[in-house]
């Protein structure tokens, strides 16, 4: 690991304020994602201010403004106090199921919400200092493209990267129609719709999110829902548990009868950022929560992905596990 | 030759190095008071020297044998980027100055000799670095020791009281729950951990139904495999260490996946756990 300066406070603004007086500055939060990547070589900043001693470790019910009866948790709370939150867990199981799939133990025990958000791709290229990769040096070209791809992308990539986000907080997230709070230099807050927070790679996959510099993550809000009874976060891998998705879903019902009136479906380990199936959702609204139709809602979203090499499997995979995770939010997304 | 007598010792920027580089001779190193001409002589022996001018300046390493210790410059090749840090291990209060770059995990096995922890993959993947800060497991690879200022830290030295066993370490003995021992320290920390957590209530990927109520939960096979996840063993002993753990957990006896030789010296297994 390279020598860098150690800093530390407890003032939001200084924090920002550091991070603004030095280029090579980054924030460390839990350290699980930053600390390994600066031991790869691959993240090389020369100080690293410390912020978890700020206050945004609160997870709280909203009492005004747009999301009002929401919940607000912390960018700084853990990712096992989110999780095992009680109102979470009752209100918002969805997220709870999201966090528990990812990493282990001890690592969620570390982890951080703004961590989780802003943690960086597992593609091996990227964390290959010999292999080109234009997202850690931007213009050396992508070593994935062309090279072994079966971790990534289906939807959304171009050329200059086929990476995938890796996060499963982040795809119940995105489903549950989250909204990322942040203070930027000037002190104010600023809200960014999650499906907006992460980008597509276009032709800056350097750029993971749309945070601009000096930007704090502080907390993230989900507004109220009536999810609660029938949401399920199904993860697919290649092994039982401590490993990255292949394919993720969450998916979120609000029933009446049998009637769809609300769905969010939205998957991980398929591209650059949590990727919400729209089509599917388009093509569930207002139907009957029916297998037949879960399979057609599957097919409509899975019709425009764009597979790579060595990952078309993730298109059939990907329509099974909709239909799975939807089939198991309709049984009120218990494991049992 | 006088005043080779006079030259410094290691500077501590050098011992460091020297620590990273053979960390098993550092011991004997500093207790025999290698000097630093001599310290020299070795790094290039061990074909380190390539390895250490890329990490120090080369000025640093000879500077000083060309300058009067008496200028005392010692300062100036000290820790870069030094971070004082007090905390507890296994409730002895402990103050060192560390390198930003230092990880618990190195902290504890080179500057603490608390060589329980081990290091298995220094990135997260493993759990064989395990320890429990403030009451719940983290990996202590992914963990600056700079960040621990204040906290609590319990290595598997500190699991035994009063020359007794913890109830986890006695189970694992009992039930085999390991072969090699590498990734046993971890595996013990972390079930340490969990037994609170389950106490807790806390929840799982596999629970069965996460919106229900938390409460004290007696925990299934299913559920310890998924919650001891983060801990890899690299031998297998994995129905073993299911059946410690649970063992511990349930508090009742747990029947052993083997057993010594039969009477008639014929050996016997049976299909517990
Ligand atoms: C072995 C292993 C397996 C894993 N498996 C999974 C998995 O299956 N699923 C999954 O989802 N994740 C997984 N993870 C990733 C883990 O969830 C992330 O590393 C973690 O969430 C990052 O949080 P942190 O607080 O440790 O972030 P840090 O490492 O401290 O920071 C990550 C980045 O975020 C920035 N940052 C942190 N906080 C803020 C803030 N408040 N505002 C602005 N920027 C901020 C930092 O500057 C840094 O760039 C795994 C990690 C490991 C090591
Ligand atoms: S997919 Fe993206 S992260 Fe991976 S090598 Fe290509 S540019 Fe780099
Ligand atoms: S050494 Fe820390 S997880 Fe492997
Ligand atoms: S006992 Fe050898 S790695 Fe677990």
């Amino acid at each position: 690991m390279r020598p860098f300066k150690f800093s530390s406070t407890k003032d939001p603004n200084s924090a920002i304020k550091m991070l603004m007086d030095n280029t090579n500055a980054k924030f460390l939060a839990g350290g699980t994602n930053i600390l390994d990547l600066m031991k790869e070589d691959v993240e090389r900043p020369d100080e690293l201010i410390d912020i978890t001693s700020l206050h945004f470790t609160q997870i709280k019910t909203i009492s005004e403004g747009t999301n009002k009866g929401g919940i607000s948790i912390g960018g700084l709370s853990k990712n096992t106090d989110t999780a095992n939150d009680p109102v979470i867990r009752r209100d918002f199981p969805l997220l709870t199921q999201a966090i528990l799939a990812g990493a282990s133990a001890q690592i969620r025990n570390m982890a951080t919400n703004g961590g989780n958000l802003n943690q960086r791709t597992r593609c091996s290229y990227f964390y290959d200092t010999a292999m080109p990769c234009n997202k850690r040096e931007p213009g050396t070209g992508c070593g994935a493209r062309e090279g072994i791809n079966r971790m990534h992308a289906i939807f959304g990539w171009t050329n200059n990267c086929v990476a995938v986000h890796p996060s499963d907080m982040c795809v119940a997230l995105v489903a549950l129609d989250a909204v990322v709070i942040v203070i930027g230099t000037d002190g104010k807050s600023r809200a960014i719709p999650f499906a907006d927070y992460h980008r597509l790679p276009g032709d800056t996959p350097h750029k993971d999110n749309n945070l601009v510099p000096g930007e704090l993550i502080t907390s993230v809000e989900i507004p109220k829902n009536n999810f609660a009874g029938n949401s399920y976060y199904l993860k697919v891998r290649d092994r039982a548990s401590y490993a990255f998705a292949l394919v993720s879903v969450a998916a979120a019902l609000e029933i009446n009868g049998n009637q769809i009136k609300q769905v969010r479906i939205a998957m991980g380990g398929v591209a650059h950022k949590p990727w919400r199936a729209i089509e599917a959702e388009k093509f569930l609204l207002g139907k009957s929560a029916s297998n037949e139709n879960f399979k057609q809602a599957a097919e409509a979203e899975m019709q425009h992905a764009k597979p790579l090499e060595h990952n078309k499997f993730k298109v059939e995979l990907g329509k099974r596990a909709i239909i799975r995770a939807l089939t198991q939010a309709m049984n009120g997304g218990t494991n049992s | 030759m006088e005043i080779e007598n006079k030259k410094p010792s290691l500077t501590e920027e050098e011992k460091t190095l020297f620590e990273k580089l053979m960390p098993e001779d550092m011991n004997e190193i500093s207790a025999l008071g290698v000097q630093r001409r001599h310290f020299l002589k070795l790094i290039t022996l061990t074909g380190g020297a390539l390895f250490v001018f890329q990490m120090l300046d080369r000025h640093q390493i000879f500077a000083q044998s060309s300058v009067d210790p008496a200028l005392n410059i010692v300062k100036a090749g000290s820790i870069e980027n030094s971070v004082n840090v007090a905390f507890r291990v296994n409730g002895a209060r402990k103050a060192l100055e560390v390198d930003s770059r230092m990880t618990l995990l190195d902290a504890l096995r080179e500057r603490l000799e608390l060589t329980g922890s081990k290091k298995g993959c220094d990135h997260g993947q493993c759990g064989a670095c395990t320890v429990i800060v403030d009451g719940r497991r983290i990996l202590s690879c992914l963990t600056l020791a700079a960040t621990c200022e204040g906290k609590s830290v319990t290595t598997i030295e500190g699991l035994a009281k009063r020359g007794a066993l913890h109830p986890v370490q006695a189970a694992f003995i009992k039930h085999d729950g390991f072969q090699c021992g590498y990734c046993t320290p971890g595996q013990i920390c972390s079930a340490v951990a969990l037994m609170t957590e389950a106490k807790n209530g806390e929840a799982s990927y596999v629970t069965a139904n996460v919106r229900a109520k938390a409460t004290s939960l007696q925990l299934s096979d299913d559920e310890i495999r998924e919650r001891m996840s983060g801990n890899i063993c690299r031998c297998g002993a994995y129905p073993n260490i299911i059946a410690a753990i649970k063992e511990v957990h349930s508090g009742k006896d747990v029947v052993q996946t083997w057993q010594f030789t039969g009477e008639n010296n014929q050996p016997t297994f049976t299909t517990g756990g």
